[in-house]
């Protein structure tokens, strides 16, 4: 590994005195003169058609400037399939539809006015379960497509369909087979700053968009949709705010944003649409549900034959990026150990409860769950144990997997063993002999995931611009943005390295659309490795620029000089070292031919953006990775506690070690909670636990201390080798969790959450079968 | 609407505001004086963003009514930092720890650690915990969190 400064250093982050202060400012403190409070008025029926909307009472309220409608506003479509409006005409489909909005001087103000508008319903047939919805006789939730195509049933048109091999033959030559289905439900982020916008125009029409958005350039060309679609010709500026939270909840524009953009442009004022946490608990989108079918093979030696995985996704009444998560989730599905013969398919099926979105691991958490847990029932079937059924069919670097996924580096062999080791596996798994009401076991389980950014969009691109100052000040500005991981320190990181410049000169500038260049966005845990890259090759440009520049200055060949602690070194002849602000102001103040350094660098990766057959290479680099738990059961009350929890992940390598870490820890917690907590209740489309009363996420009283390993694997394409981190912590927490209570109680629960009376009524069912075989797996 | 008026210390100034009999202490931080430091996570006193003390006390700024704030001394976390702007030592281990990512909750953590030590100068980790998991945290795990209150702790009983 090569020696570095400041990369591979556990530099706090950038932000952090200002954060510690309060100095921040988030969307929720962000005022601008004149500003107006927006407030929405949502569906009170599940599905049913609007009657009428009488907003007389609401106009009248004191302060109110503007209530507005489908019927007294344009009309804007939005969603990945175009299928969802800011405000809903005629019909309502879920509880969170927009009917109505106002503004008004006061929060108080426009809370009244939305109390007081009466909307008349006539109520009509809604479907909940998925399976039934894919009925021939269910009712339709939409009845056309966005282009006013008729739709024949609720089954969403999209092609997420791959077959590589030939899992037939691969069936037939197997000599076990495993088959299961599992089940995940709907959790959701829990962003401790929730959703919110102002949207302001300027006299000219041109929209300023104040915003939490993990996808600053996408929002841009959404709302400029938006325009368009109300007759405006002005120009979209996107600016963040601080971000409060992320994990994909932002990662799509939201009926609330329009409707900002609709009342501003009503009344000619900004307006602020801050989302309380009810709704942000019921008005945004989550993790999509998911029915997976599992059927996996090994031949004698367990070495995997085939897999083959269908699934059924509850999309919801509209569709946003939710619906795509397939596309990553045949990832893992084809290619998370060395299968040579798999098919993969999913249904995303239209239904009346909340529609869905990206959340951290866009689609793997499900799909891991069930491929991990199965797995652990393979082994079993062949005599083997899971750790030993894992190494002989781990992913190695070099291989080309069914789906056409290149893997370069490869620390998956490496990350088991380091589970194993530092889990005592072989003296703790299927220990003998416990006795009394608390059991002991140890599970594990893999993950793989992108680890080069993904290309899900045309472009997974990233732009980033650098300027240099007279004293060696550099302004980097990305198209990135920082949630809270911490890109704004890494960017700082790598820029600083490649310029040979302290951290302290860099400054990072995200979140203006007006000043920063394209990025896709914050997902795929794709920004250290594409912003990262696209910023050392935008400092490496500047770089070669000032080493040729100070190589006329020093008569010496710029390949024998270098930037190094704010100095141009000459390796050659150390009396020759200069200053780097010296050359800076000799170059801007030269006689003739002056010039300041700075250089701007797209970067897009060279990866396929798959379709058609789904086969090709989406990420320039994959991540691998394996965690290891210790639980302890205990049988009187289901109660699980975690004992020990180790995470090892194949990170390239880490540019910043204790942000790393931080990923790693919050990701896992957030894991342990989809495992044995969390939970949307949903009862006939209507959300029962808004709040963090009924909605459980862990506290620091649950805190486990996640032992992390850190395996570099130094990958070439990434910036100082580093790959992505940022999803991978949360991806086989859940298996690892249910393997390690089959080891120590010997039930096998296929529904998340693992939850104390699932556990118990497994254990129950075990002493005293009483139903049909399998039966408590499936219940609630 | 009829108003009452309130005198009270905020982070050793004095403050007097006209405060409708409904308002919590949080709305008069960050809409009256504008220390918006205090976030507003819930409203219902389930997540401790807006976490404050009153008179040494962590509360939930979100559920104390501001009339009950009449007479008392209260700090929010622009009230940590020294005269010179240099960071309390809980702030300063929480930065160096990596305890803060976006930060929302922070100024709360901060807050309800800072209760913490000055009635326990060194507390158990399990002590830390209890008197943090009034306060979520959505990014961290929290690890890190618990790592730089213990590290203030050890600071500030040197």
């Amino acid at each position: 590994m090569s020696a570095t400064a400041v990369v591979g250093k556990a530099v706090p982050k950038v932000d952090g005195a200002e954060k510690v202060t309060g100095r921040t400012v988030y969307i929720h403190d962000l005022k601008i003169p004149g500003m107006l409070y927006g407030k929405i008025k949502y569906s009170d029926r599940v599905s049913a058609r609007i009657v009428s909307i009488d907003t007389s009472e609401a106009e009248k309220v004191p302060g109110v400037k503007a209530v507005i409608t489908a019927y007294n506003t344009p009309e804007i479509r939005f969603g990945f399939l175009k299928d969802n409006t800011a405000l809903k005409k005629d019909r309502v489909r879920q509880y969170r539809d927009e009917i109505a909005a106002v503004a008004a001087t006061t929060p108080e103000a426009a809370e009244e006015a939305v109390r007081k508008i009466r909307v008349e319903y006539e109520d009509l047939p809604a479907v909940f379960d998925p399976d039934e919805a894919l009925a021939p006789e269910a009712p339709r939730v939409h009845e056309t497509d966005a282009r006013g195509k008729p739709l024949k049933d609720n089954r969403l048109r999209l092609p997420w369909r791959v077959e590589a091999g030939d899992v037939k033959a691969g069936e037939e030559a197997s000599a076990f087979v495993a088959e299961g289905e599992y089940e995940v439900g709907w959790v959701t982020h829990c962003c401790l700053g929730t959703s919110g916008c102002i949207a302001s125009f300027d006299p000219h029409g041109n929209l300023t968009m104040y915003s939490n958005t993990q996808i600053p350039s996408l929002a841009r060309t959404d709302y400029m949709e938006a325009l368009k679609a109300m007759g405006l010709r002005g120009r979209v500026r996107v600016v963040n705010a601080a971000i409060g939270g992320g994990f994909g909840s932002k990662l799509d524009t939201y009926a609330h944003e329009y409707i900002a953009i609709l009342l501003a442009h009503r009344t000619g004022r900004p307006v602020k649409i801050v989302f309380d946490r009810e709704e942000e608990f019921f008005a945004t989108s989550p993790r999509q549900p998911v029915k997976v079918r599992v059927r996996q093979g090994c031949d004698a030696q367990g070495r995997l034959t085939f897999r083959e995985i269908s699934m059924v996704l509850d999309n919801g009444a509209y569709t946003s990026w939710g619906a795509t998560t397939p596309t990553v989730m045949m990832m893992p599905a084809t290619s998370l150990y060395r299968v040579p013969n798999v098919r993969f398919e999913a249904t995303c099926v239209y239904t009346n409860n909340t529609y869905c979105q990206a959340m951290r691991g866009y689609g793997t958490p499900q799909v891991t769950f069930a491929i991990e847990c199965n797995l652990d029932e393979l082994a079993e079937k062949v005599g083997l144990d899971p750790l030993e059924m894992r190494l002989r069919n781990a992913n190695e670097p070099g291989e080309v997997t069914p789906q056409g996924f290149k893997v370069t580096t490869c620390g998956h062999r490496e990350c088991i063993e380091e589970v194993a080791k530092r889990l005592d596996w072989k003296n703790k798994r299927g220990r003998a002999g416990q006795t009394g009401s608390k059991r002991r076991g140890v599970g594990m389980a893999c993950l793989m995931h992108v680890g080069g950014g993904a290309k899900i969009y045309r472009s997974d691109g990233c732009g980033t611009l650098i300027k240099v100052d007279d004293f060696g000040n550099v302004d980097v500005f990305s198209g990135s943005m920082d949630i809270g991981q911490g890109l704004d320190t890494v960017l700082r990181q790598i820029v600083a390295e490649t310029l040979g410049v302290g951290i302290e000169r860099v400054n990072v500038i995200v979140g203006d659309t007006d000043v920063c260049p394209w990025d896709v966005g914050v997902h795929a845990s794709r920004s250290t490795f594409i912003a990262g890259n696209s910023a050392l090759n935008a400092a490496r440009m500047v770089r070669d620029q000032i080493l040729e520049f100070a190589g006329q200055m020093l008569e010496a060949p710029p390949e024998i000089l270098a930037l190094e602690n704010g100095q141009v070194v000459c390796r050659e002849d150390p009396s020759k070292n200069l200053p780097l602000a010296k050359v800076l102001r000799r170059a801007h103040f030269a006689k003739t031919g002056n010039t300041m350094f700075m250089a701007a660098h797209f970067y897009e990766p060279d990866t396929d953006m798959l379709e058609g057959e789904f086969k090709g290479n989406y990420s320039c680099t994959y991540a691998w990775g394996c965690h290891g738990v210790e639980v302890e059961v205990d049988t009187e009350t289901g109660h699980v506690e975690i004992v020990k929890y180790v995470a090892a992940h194949d990170v390239g390598r880490a540019i910043n070690p204790m942000l790393l870490r931080g990923q790693v820890q919050g990701a896992v917690m957030m894991g342990i909670g989809y495992a044995l907590s969390e939970e949307m209740i949903f009862e006939q489309g209507r959300l029962r636990n808004p709040n963090f009363r009924d909605y459980k996420i862990l506290t620091a009283k649950d805190a486990v201390k996640v032992e992390p390993v850190i395996v570099e694997t130094e990958d070439p394409a990434g910036p100082f080798g580093a790959k992505g981190i940022g999803e991978p912590g949360l991806v086989p927490s859940a298996p690892a969790i249910a393997n390690a209570i089959y080891d120590a109680v010997g039930v096998r629960l296929n529904r998340l959450p693992l939850k104390p009376e699932r556990v118990l009524r497994a254990l129950k069912e075990r002493e005293a079968p009483s139903g049909p075989c399998g039966a408590l797996q499936r219940e609630g | 609407m009829e108003r009452i008026t309130i005198r009270f210390k905020v982070n050793g100034e004095d403050a007097t505001v006209a405060v409708a009999p409904h308002w919590n202490l949080l709305r008069v931080l960050r809409e009256e004086l504008e220390l918006t430091g205090a976030k507003e996570g819930c409203g219902a006193g389930e997540c401790g963003a807006c976490t404050v003390l009153v008179n040494g006390r962590a509360v939930n700024a979100c559920l104390y009514p501001a009339v009950e704030a009449d007479g008392a001394e209260v700090t929010t976390v622009e009230g940590l930092a020294g005269p010179g702007g240099e960071l309390h030592p809980i702030q300063r281990a929480f930065v160096e720890k990596g305890a803060v990512q976006c930060g929302f909750c922070t100024p709360g953590m901060v807050l309800s650690a800072k209760a913490l030590l000055d009635r326990v100068p060194l507390p158990s980790e399990e002590e830390i915990r209890t008197a943090l998991a009034g306060n979520l945290c959505r990014c961290t795990g929290y690890a890190q969190i618990i790592e730089a209150v213990q590290a203030a702790a050890e600071e500030l009983s040197r």
